[in-house]
C-alpha cells in the first residue's frame, strides 16, 4: 500500500502584527504531488500564510514544517527545496532567456552540464530555442509566464509556490499554464496556488478557502460545492467570503 | 454624439531593441450612457487606448474624441469632463481617505458636499476607514476610494483600466454592482478588464488582442455568433479525459473551463454518441457529455486561433 507523504503541514499557525492577527491559528496538510488552491478575499491572511511558509516570514506561534524543514529553525533548507513564483516577480527583463535560466539555475545549485541539459529541454519543450538569446522583456506575457514557472521548478523542488500565476493572462495561455501544472504534479512536484480566477480552483485536487485569518473549508471542489449546495467554486467563494468582517 | 469615437488610432513604442505596436489601427466608438468594455489580456492595447483618451499621450495616427471633443485641440475640456481611474493605483499612500477625496474635488473646483450623492454608496462604505492612510487600505477599498476620487467632479464619463484586477470576486462582483448603478446616472462607462466573466456585464464588448479588435458587440451577439456546436464533457480523470480527447482525430480544441472540458469538433456531423463511444474505448469513466451554449471566453478563445 502507498503511504501517504506529507510535505506541508502546519499546527495552528499564526501571525500577529501588533494587535492584529493576520493569520489566527490555521492546521492543515498537504500531500505530495497535490495540487492546493490557497484562496481567499483580499485581505483574509493568504499572503501572509503563504511568507510564513516559504520561510521569510516568522510565524508568532504555531508549528509548520514545509518539505521537511521547520519554518522557524530551517528557512534556509526551506528555502532551496521550494520554487516560488509570483505574478508580480517573474524574471529578470534586461538579461536573456538563457541568462535568466543560467542565474536560477546557478543559485539554486545545480552543475554547468545540468543546467546545459536543463537549459536545452526547457527551451525545446517551450518551443524557445530560436529566441534563447533574446532578452526576456520582448516575451509577451504568457510566454513570460511559463518560462518563469519552468525556472521555479528547474531544480525539481518538492514544491512549488505559485502566488496569482496567471493574473492577466489570455485564456488559451492560461489553460497551457494548467497544463504544465498538471505536468508538475504528475512528476510529483506539490503545487501550492493561488488565485482569483475561480475556474482555475476547480483544477485543483483540494482548495482551501481563508476567511479573516482562518481556513473556512478545506476540501475537493466536488465536495465543497455539495457542501455548500453551490454550482460552481464562485458560488462556494461568495456564500463564504460575504460573510467576511474585515478589511486589511 | 458619440462618447468616444476612435478612427485608426495606431500607436508604438520604441525601446533600445524594438518597437511595440500596442494599438493597431483601431477604431471603435461608444455611445452615450453605455457600459463599453475592453475585453482582453494584458498587451492587448487597452491602457495606451485609455491613455490616449484621456489625453495623457499622443497616438502615432488616427484621431480620436471624447464627448465630441478631439483629444488634441480640446483637451483641458476632456480633462473636466472625464472621470479616470488608471490601472495601478495612483492616489496619494500618504494623504488619509478622505484628505484624498478633498484633493481632488478641490483640483476640478468643487468640494465633496456638492457631488457627495453621486459618491455616497460607495463612500459610505469608506467612511469608517477615513482617516486612514490611502496606502493602507485593502485592495478592494483602494478601488472604491479610486472610484470616489474619480467621480467626485462629476464626470460625464469615466474610464476605468482593469479597476477589478487582482481584486478577489466578491469584490469584484460588488464593484460591478456600483457601476451598473452609476449608468443609472447617465455617466458613459469605458471599463476594461481581463475577467472574461466581466463582458457580460457591459452593454457593448471590443474582444482585444495584441493592439488589434477581432470583434465589437453586445455580449450577447458574440455569443450567438459562435457558430460551433460547444460540448461540456467530464470524466473522473480530467488530466486523462483532456489527453484523450486532445488525440481524437474529430477534436478541434479541447479546453479545460472549471470542472469540465468544453469541446468543439471538426466536423458537424460527429455526435455526442461518437465521442462517448471514443472515451468509452480509452477507458474513460463516469463519462458525461452535453451540449452547452459557449460563453464570451469561449468566443475569445475561438476568434483567438482564427
Amino acid at each position: 500500500m502507498e503511504t501517504k507523504d506529507t510535505v506541508i503541514k502546519t499546527d495552528k499557525l499564526t501571525k500577529k502584527f501588533n494587535d492584529f492577527t493576520a493569520v489566527n491559528k490555521i492546521s492543515f496538510e498537504v500531500e505530495k504531488g497535490e495540487i492546493f488552491g490557497f484562496l481567499g478575499a483580499n485581505g483574509a491572511g493568504k499572503t501572509t500564510a503563504m511568507k510564513m511558509l516559504i520561510g521569510i516570514s516568522k510565524p508568532t506561534s504555531g508549528r509548520a514544517n514545509v518539505a521537511g524543514f521547520d519554518v522557524y529553525k530551517q528557512t534556509e533548507q526551506i528555502k532551496k527545496n521550494i520554487g516560488y513564483m509570483s505574478q508580480k516577480f517573474s524574471l529578470y527583463d534586461d538579461l536573456t532567456i538563457k541568462e535568466n535560466i543560467q542565474l536560477f539555475g546557478g543559485i539554486y545549485g545545480l552543475k554547468d552540464d545540468e543546467l546545459k541539459d536543463q537549459s536545452n529541454e526547457l527551451t525545446g519543450k517551450l518551443n524557445l530555442k530560436s529566441h534563447a538569446d533574446k532578452l526576456v522583456e520582448s516575451l509577451p506575457l504568457g510566454w513570460k509566464q511559463k518560462l518563469s514557472f519552468s525556472i521555479a521548478v528547474i531544480h525539481k523542488p518538492k514544491i512549488v509556490f505559485l502566488d496569482e500565476p496567471t493574473g492577466g493572462v489570455d485564456p488559451v495561455t492560461r489553460r497551457q499554464f494548467w497544463d504544465m501544472i498538471y505536468e508538475a504534479a504528475h512528476n510529483g512536484i506539490t503545487v501550492f496556488v493561488t488565485t482569483h480566477y475561480m475556474d482555475e480552483a476547480e483544477y485543483c485536487d483540494r482548495v482551501s478557502i481563508m476567511v479573516d485569518g482562518v481556513i473556512e473549508a478545506l476540501d475537493s471542489p466536488t465536495q465543497l460545492k455539495n457542501k455548500f449546495n453551490a454550482s460552481s467554486m464562485d458560488q462556494v467563494f461568495l456564500k463564504l467570503a460575504r460573510g467576511a468582517q474585515r478589511f486589511e | 454624439m458619440k462618447a468616444v469615437e476612435l478612427v485608426n488610432i495606431v500607436k508604438t513604442y520604441t525601446s533600445k531593441n524594438h518597437t511595440i505596436t500596442a494599438v493597431d489601427d483601431v477604431s471603435f466608438s461608444v455611445e452615450e450612457g453605455e457600459v463599453f468594455g475592453l475585453i482582453g489580456p494584458d498587451g492587448a492595447g487597452k491602457t495606451s487606448i485609455f491613455r490616449i483618451l484621456t489625453t495623457l499621450i499622443l497616438a502615432d495616427k488616427g484621431s480620436a474624441k471624447v464627448l465630441g471633443n478631439d483629444v488634441l485641440k480640446d483637451l483641458k475640456e476632456i480633462r473636466n469632463i472625464s472621470g479616470y481611474m488608471p490601472g495601478r493605483f495612483s492616489l496619494y499612500q500618504d494623504l488619509t481617505v478622505e484628505e484624498n477625496l478633498e484633493f481632488f474635488a478641490t483640483v476640478f473646483g468643487t468640494t465633496i458636499q456638492e457631488n457627495y450623492r453621486l459618491v455616497e454608496d460607495i463612500y459610505k462604505q469608506l467612511e469608517p476607514f477615513k482617516n486612514r492612510r490611502a496606502g493602507k487600505l485593502s485592495g478592494g477599498m483602494k478601488q472604491k476610494l479610486a472610484l470616489c476620487c474619480a467621480l467626485i467632479h462629476k464626470p460625464k464619463i469615466l474610464f476605468l483600466d482593469e479597476p477589478t484586477t487582482g481584486v478577489d470576486p466578491v469584490s469584484r462582483k460588488e464593484f460591478w454592482e456600483m457601476l451598473r448603478r452609476l449608468k443609472d446616472q447617465a455617466i458613459t462607462i469605458l471599463v476594461s478588464t481581463p475577467y472574461m466573466d466581466e463582458a457580460k456585464l457591459c452593454d457593448r464588448i471590443a474582444l482585444m488582442q495584441n493592439g488589434k479588435i477581432f470583434e465589437i458587440d453586445t455580449p450577447n451577439n458574440i455569443v450567438s455568433g459562435f457558430g460551433k456546436k460547444l460540448y461540456s464533457v467530464k470524466a473522473e480523470n480530467i488530466f486523462k479525459l483532456i489527453n484523450d480527447l486532445r488525440a481524437f482525430p474529430q477534436t478541434e480544441n479541447c479546453f479545460a473551463f472549471g470542472d469540465s472540458l468544453h469541446l468543439t469538433l471538426k466536423e458537424c456531423d460527429t455526435d455526442q454518441r461518437k465521442i462517448i463511444k471514443y472515451l468509452d474505448s480509452c477507458k474513460n469513466k463516469n463519462v458525461l457529455v452535453e451540449r452547452i451554449e459557449p460563453g464570451i471566453e469561449d468566443c475569445f478563445m475561438h476568434l483567438m486561433k482564427k
